[in-house]
């Protein structure tokens, strides 16, 4: 009866998994990397991270083009660090309150690598987990009351909506003669201006969507669910791959000797 | 549950009912009395402000909370004006419609917010699951609904943001189905709509009721495409302590009969009429010959070219940033339609037809300087450059209005302050000239009672009116309107193109993008037709991929 749902065009294995298994096993990962600035407990988990793009129906390109503000930040914050951290080591380069050193280097690359291993998983879940089972396993699974989780996913393909309706206005007011020209205030109002159309608009949108939901039945205490969210083996595989991720870093770490607590005072 | 496979047709029964809304001193509907038996298909129709949606909503179920207790005629009536006030009884199968979740669907007039989830199949279901219909059925209603409504073919995951406005009513449609209501309500369905989407809604509509046979109510201006499908129409006027708001109930050709003169005065579009509009050159046009009308030549300015396209290319899409192997190049858009040469001269009409998706209006706001070609250019005449340079898109906001003025098909985008004086001395205030000629603009366009009021409580007509004097306000020399009739009634179409045909014989260009033969009939001039999308998307078919989530090269 029921065909397949799954992200339009994206067929890859962990678009089947549950998306709560998926948070759950995204939480482990960056809890565990949270711990301990090191490279080495980063880089492991960046490693099998990479490994399993694939798996999410990702490719490199794609990453880079969702992902690239956070990639970019992870890198930007590297190199602070780098040139910031107080030096140990031999200095490397030394131009004045810029300096870089064993020690500052090492800890730069483990900053940049562990942003990296951090945003990722993030990055892995939203491109396999479609909104609409996110909010399926919220409400089944999770508990989460049914009205709060349906009208956000509602709310939200209106985003998109807004996103071209901005456009729209934006062209509608040129032809008025409100240009987005001139001096920084000018612009400011110009902008304000627009913002207060895009918000009446969208207050009359949102209170029309109201209306077609509650004509459709929405906002009873009770409601039947088409799509059953469930948990399959591949949930427990992804969950197992968590946990195997989360250990490999913390083991690889500890065995290097490069275990680094955050909570704790440095030695 | 093996009567929820079954549809029972419902019954209507208004007693003296009425509905004043929330903060509103007048009732909107008032001493209303109508039965409808099971089954029937019923035409509503009346002015602006008879309250048709208000009753279609409150037959939905969805008009909120009144002070008096709903289904009580006797109680009194000492509301304070915040709360909302009901009064007398409104009825479906004997119980108040909030009582009776889902024996009614409603459909409204946009389509953007007839559509809730993101998947096709999803959405359907989304009705049938509040009612708490077991997960198993469901699939079969979705099924079958989305069969009945001809959108059979498309995946259950096909996303419902790339359907086309009839695609995504017709989906409405569907959803409403799968929930096996007895009674179908549709606000004006098909008024955002062009041609071959309002057959689609209408057909589609047809198909379900005859296989249903549910009760129908249906709120809609153009009775021609809906008279064949009704076996009534009721025509509501605005309720009075005295009168009846129902005017005239019976078979749809009685009432046309009877009441073809009052209708037709009332706006209504009646079938077989074309409200008389002023021809070019003064004519006053009948309506039936209209194509006669635009044959005779304008003023002494006319013919000189103001506006030309060569070979344009138009796409709504900014240039994207090639990713870091590309260098970060723009990358240009993938045009809707490209290879458009067109001249706009003075005083002479340019129509842009072309079926749904093969990029009229992104044309229109090219030419109007509002969006940047893909390719191919856009080239001002020096006489209507007047030193601003050749490219209007390049032109101030400012000078652009003092050129090329453009109304948009949502009067409320272009309203920019809260009075309706304001919003007409905007232009010229903001240009130092030609205040003197809002005065006569508010006069032409029946707007001088309207002054005080904010444009947004204004009616839909009255948005179109104000929506055209304020670009006009400005004194361009070429004025272009998207899909400018749309959802209008009679009196403000008739009344707007009189007033285009008048602009046109004073030398104006006037370039309309339109589904509307008889409006193009009125103003003549030569007619830009622009093909079907190459990437055109049957309901067979799936769905190309949304733009910018295709994977980088």
């Amino acid at each position: 009866m029921r065909q397949e749902l799954t992200l339009r065009g994206n067929q890859a294995l962990l678009t089947r998994a549950n998306p709560l298994a998926k948070f759950a096993a995204v939480m482990l990962i960056t809890m565990v990397l949270a711990l301990s600035i090191d490279w080495v407990s980063a880089s492991v988990a960046l490693a099998f991270e990479l490994a399993l793009l694939p798996l999410a129906g990702l490719t490199v390109a794609l990453l880079w083009q969702r992902g690239w503000p956070l990639i970019l930040a992870a890198a930007l914050g590297g190199w602070s660090t780098t040139i910031l951290a107080p030096d140990t080591g031999s200095i490397l380069l030394d131009a004045r309150i810029w300096s870089i050193s064993d020690g500052s280097l090492e800890l730069g690359v483990g900053f940049m690598v562990r942003g990296l291993a951090i945003a990722l998983p993030a990055v892995l879940l939203m491109s396999c987990t479609d909104p609409t089972d996110l909010a399926d396993a919220l409400a089944q699974k999770a508990k989460l009351p049914h009205r709060f989780v349906l009208g956000t996913l509602a709310a939200m393909r209106l985003v998109g909506l807004m996103a071209e309706e901005w456009q729209t206005i934006g062209m509608a007011r040129r032809a008025r003669g409100v240009g987005s020209h001139g001096n920084p205030l000018q612009r400011l109002r110009a902008t304000l201006g627009q913002s207060f159309g895009l918000l009446v608009q969208a207050v009359r949108r949102a209170s029309r969507l109201a209306v077609t939901m509650e004509a459709r039945g929405f906002g009873g205490a009770h409601r039947t669910w088409a799509r059953t969210s469930t948990f399959s083996g591949v949930d427990a595989w992804v969950l197992l791959g968590g946990v195997l991720i989360a250990g490999a870093a913390v083991a690889a770490s500890l065995a290097a000797g490069t275990w680094n607590m955050v909570f704790l005072a440095r030695q | 549950m093996t009567s929820s496979d079954t549809v029972r047709p419902a019954t209507v029964a208004a007693r003296g009912w009425g509905w004043r809304h929330a903060g509103r001193s007048r009732p909107a509907v008032r001493g209303l009395n109508l039965d409808i038996r099971p089954g029937e298909r019923v035409l509503l129709l009346g002015p602006s402000g008879a309250g048709k949606s208000t009753l279609l909503h409150a037959l939905a179920g969805v008009l909120g909370d009144s002070s008096t207790g709903g289904a009580d005629p006797a109680s009194g009536t000492a509301a304070d004006a915040e709360d909302a006030d009901e009064s007398g009884s409104l009825l479906i199968d004997g119980a108040p419609p909030r009582s009776r979740r889902g024996r009614a669907g409603l459909m409204q007039q946009d389509p953007e917010t007839q559509v809730v989830l993101s998947r096709l199949g999803d959405d359907v279901a989304f009705g049938a699951e509040n009612l708490s219909v077991p997960p198993a059925d469901i699939w079969s209603r979705v099924g079958e609904a989305l069969e009945d409504v001809g959108l059979g073919r498309l995946p259950l995951d096909h996303p419902t943001s790339s359907l086309s406005g009839g695609q995504k009513q017709r989906l409405a449609l569907a959803g409403i189905l799968a929930m096996r209501p007895g009674l179908i309500l549709l606000d004006e369905p098909t008024a955002n709509l062009d041609p071959d989407g309002v057959l689609e809604v209408r057909d589609a509509v047809g198909r379900c009721l005859d296989k249903t046979g549910a009760t129908l109510v249906v709120v809609e201006h153009r009775v021609s495409v809906w008279k064949d499908l009704v076996d009534r129409i009721v025509v509501l006027q605005p309720g009075s302590a005295t009168d009846s708001a129902v005017l005239i109930d019976g078979p749809p050709d009685q009432v046309l009969a009877q009441a073809r003169d009052m209708l037709t005065a009332a706006g209504v579009w009646v079938p077989g009429y074309v409200p008389p509009a002023r021809g070019r050159g003064g004519t006053r046009d009948a309506g039936a010959s209209g194509a006669s009308a635009g044959a005779l030549p304008g003023a002494g300015t006319a013919g000189r070219l103001l506006l030309a396209a060569e070979g344009l290319a138009v796409s709504r899409e900014r240039p994207r940033r090639a990713g870091l192997r590309g260098g970060f190049r723009p990358v240009p858009p993938q045009p809707v339609q490209s290879g458009i040469t067109a001249q706009v001269r003075a005083g002479e009409a340019l129509t842009i037809t072309g079926p749904n998706g093969s990029g009229k209006s992104t044309f229109a706001l090219t030419l109007a300087g509002l969006l940047a070609p893909v390719s191919g250019r856009v080239s001002a005449a020096v006489e209507l450059s007047a030193g601003a340079g050749i490219d209007p898109y390049r032109w101030k906001a400012q000078q652009l209005i003092a050129r090329i003025g453009t109304v948009f098909q949502e009067p409320e985008h272009q309203f920019v302050t809260g009075r309706v004086l304001d919003e007409l001395m905007f232009g010229p205030r903001h240009l130092g000239r030609g205040e003197e000629r809002v005065d006569e603009l508010l006069e032409r366009l029946r707007l001088t009672e309207l002054v005080d009021a904010n444009p947004y409580t204004l009616s839909g007509g009255e948005k179109r009116r104000l929506s055209v004097a304020t670009v006009l306000a400005a004194h361009p020399q070429v004025l272009v309107l998207d899909e400018p009739t749309f959802g209008q009634d009679a009196n403000t179409w008739a009344e707007l193109a009189s007033f285009l045909s008048e602009l046109l014989d004073d030398g104006t260009a006037v370039v309309s993008v339109t589904h509307d033969a008889d409006f193009s009939a009125v103003l003549g001039g030569t007619e830009l037709s622009l093909r079907a999308p190459e990437r055109r998307e049957p309901d067979g078919l799936t769905g190309r991929r949304q733009p910018g989530k295709v994977g980088a090269p």
